[in-house]
């Protein structure tokens, strides 16, 4: 998976640069953020600008990761969400349980 | 003229076809005569059943095994669109499978997928078929 990570302020920002972040790639996903965390960050934005197409296996990375922030008294926060990523997360009613930015800077300036 | 669209492809066991499939989703959505706003929330609805169906059938149903196949049939014809996927494996019950959990203290890793494929099509049944099961979707077309 294409991801690049930048740190500000204690705060990681992990770019997904995949159209589809899906069963076939999210595990990877998972991956990264479980390092990010055991590296001893706690708060996370994931920045979605370039997932045109998410499913519930990458609606499920994602609550995994807000669940590993939540247990180290962090967060977890979501950026830039496409048409169907936004759609996803309103028919699973995720985007109650998520922050949600318009871009990546929004959620770091949430902090 | 006709219209009718009929496509039966068979693909690997295997997650990395997902995309492919997604792909010939999103151009069959765009044969539908309708508005194009209708359209594109069409084609997002046909990629995302058509890999939450697949996902089903080569994670659940077939157990990840990379040497079995999964086969797929969609027809689209009149104001009808069904979608059939089937596998190999020893099948489940589909009744038994409840909406995820909406509350965020008890937010759960998995099990949105049917979830999700039965609030986008207009009807779902899972059944016996030869040598394995079919997940038959339905949806009528704007």
């Amino acid at each position: 998976m294409n991801v690049s990570t930048e740190k500000n302020k204690g705060i990681v920002t992990v770019f997904v640069k995949e159209e589809r972040l899906d069963a076939h790639n999210s595990e990877e996903l998972k991956a990264e953020l479980n390092r990010i965390f055991e590296g001893g960050s706690r708060d996370v934005v994931v920045d979605l600008k370039q997932v045109r197409f998410i499913d519930s296996s990458g609606l499920g990375v994602l609550v995994s990761g807000f669940k590993n922030a939540s247990t180290r008294q962090g967060t977890l926060k979501l950026s830039a969400l496409q048409t169907q990523v936004k759609s996803m997360f309103e028919l699973t009613r995720l985007h109650r349980v998520f922050d949600i930015f318009p871009t990546a800077d929004d959620a770091l300036d949430s902090f | 003229m006709k219209h009718d669209i009929s496509l039966d492809i068979t693909i690997p066991n295997q997650t990395r076809y997902l995309s492919m499939i997604g792909r010939i989703g999103e151009s069959m959505a765009k044969e539908i005569d309708c508005a194009e706003a209708e359209r594109e929330l069409l084609a997002d609805q046909l990629t995302t059943v058509l890999t939450e169906a697949l996902v089903n059938a080569i994670k659940h149903a077939n157990h990840a095994d990379p040497n079995k196949e999964v086969h797929i049939r969609i027809n689209m014809a009149g104001k009808e669109l069904a979608i059939r996927v089937y596998d190999s494996g020893c099948g489940f019950d589909l009744n038994s499978i409840h909406a995820p959990c909406f509350d965020s203290c008890a937010l759960d890793d998995a099990g949105r997928g049917i979830f999700i494929i039965r609030a986008l099509m207009d009807s779902v049944e899972y059944k016996r078929t030869n040598g394995g099961n079919v997940l038959e979707m339905k949806k009528q077309l704007p």
